[in-house]
């Protein structure tokens, strides 16, 4: 390696901190507004839209899931599909958007089908969704966060979104999932 | 302001890691999309102007810190009062110039950048660019025109991020913008 004129302080180096650090829910909703914006100027229809958002959030779920395991769990995956629901719903979902998300359930004729349900996501708080973008919700992006999530804790599934009782996230596990879960054993 | 210890946080405030994080799936996108540093810090600039141009309402209203007489007073406020409520640090203000009109914010620490690391090859991105046009779209809500740029960036290995804001001018009959 070269030696570099200045030093750069490698991110590896410093410590990692407790995450508190909280900013103003208007410089929050404010972003993330031009971030919708961008994405439509970028697309041609609403469930483009809705996938571009939910890419974006699969980028932050990716980089959040080490350190949240590591903060909260002290390094210990989960590995029950169960604990792992609960897990996003109350721990995750409470660090993250500031409190448990309302509801966790199964589909009744579906074993790989999970809804968890928010009544007001935080990034729908500040918005209204025009008229001529009836289904559009802007909590993909919160669902490419849980997606991404759980794909990197190796519970593949997909993740999308609905207006249902305000937000459904309607979680759609692989096959493969189902059947591993059997296996392990309850602890 | 007494709450109990374990109830949700305060709901005026977003877990600062989703902001940071937030933001890099923002920078990330935008390197994917255009073809160059000098666009996308152009492109941010530009974000951040319209969030500026919206924050100055919401600190208007909440914050009731009055007029500002002169410059040295409006610099005061940026970094005591804007900088502090809505990314919760306070950053130094110094390095006046003679004629005071133009002075610098030095950050030590900057939440935009947690995490982050500039891969090689983008020496000309301004990462918080974002931040420059959010002060110069408040500022010019409030009839000034100033320039703001970035002239240290820890990122760039500098000891510390020092944005510089120059005072250009007091607009007369400013003109409400429009939605972009």
């Amino acid at each position: 390696m070269s030696s570099l004129g200045k030093q750069k302080s490698s991110n590896l180096e410093k410590s990692l901190g407790k995450g508190k650090p909280e900013v103003n829910i208007a410089t929050f909703a404010l972003l993330f507004s031009e971030i919708v914006q961008y994405c439509q100027n970028r697309v041609l229809t609403v469930p483009e839209l809705q996938t571009k958002l939910s890419e974006l959030g699969q980028h932050v779920g990716s980089h959040m899931l080490d350190v949240l395991f590591l903060r909260e769990k002290g390094y210990k995956r989960e590995i029950k599909l169960l604990s792992m629901l609960i897990f996003i719903k109350s721990t995750f979902w409470k660090l993250v958007f500031g409190k448990e998300a309302d509801k966790l359930e199964q589909a009744n004729d579906d074993d790989r089908t999970y809804y968890i349900i928010e009544k007001e996501p935080l990034v729908n708080k500040f918005i209204s969704v025009p008229k001529d973008k009836g289904n559009l919700n802007c909590a993909a992006f919160t669902a490419g966060i849980l997606e991404a999530v759980l794909n990197g804790a190796n519970f593949p599934a997909k993740v999308t979104v609905h207006w249902h009782k305000g937000t459904t996230f309607m979680i759609k596990f692989d096959e493969s999932v189902i059947a591993r879960d059997k296996t392990v054993d309850g602890r | 302001m007494s709450r109990q210890a374990n109830r949700a946080g305060d709901p005026r405030k977003v877990n600062g890691e989703l902001f940071t994080l937030t933001y890099g799936a923002l920078v990330a996108q935008l390197i994917k999309d255009y073809e160059n540093d000098e666009q996308v810090n152009k492109q941010l600039d530009k974000m951040g102007y319209n969030m500026g141009v919206r924050l100055i309402e919401d600190f208007l209203a909440r914050a009731n810190t009055g007029r500002c007489n002169d410059f040295r007073e409006t610099a005061d406020v940026i970094a005591k009062v804007a900088f502090k409520m809505y990314l919760g640090l306070t950053p130094v203000v110094s390095n006046w110039s003679a004629a005071g009109d133009e002075f610098s914010l030095l950050l030590e620490s900057n939440p935009l950048t947690d995490f982050v690391e500039l891969p090689p090859g983008h020496a000309n991105l301004n990462y918080s660019n974002l931040m420059c046009g959010a002060l110069r779209g408040a500022l010019e809500m409030v009839q000034m025109d100033v320039d703001v740029k970035f002239i240290q960036d820890t990122l760039k290995g500098d000891n510390i991020t020092e944005i510089r804001l120059r005072f250009i001018k007091r607009l007369e009959d400013a003109v409400p913008v429009g939605e972009d």
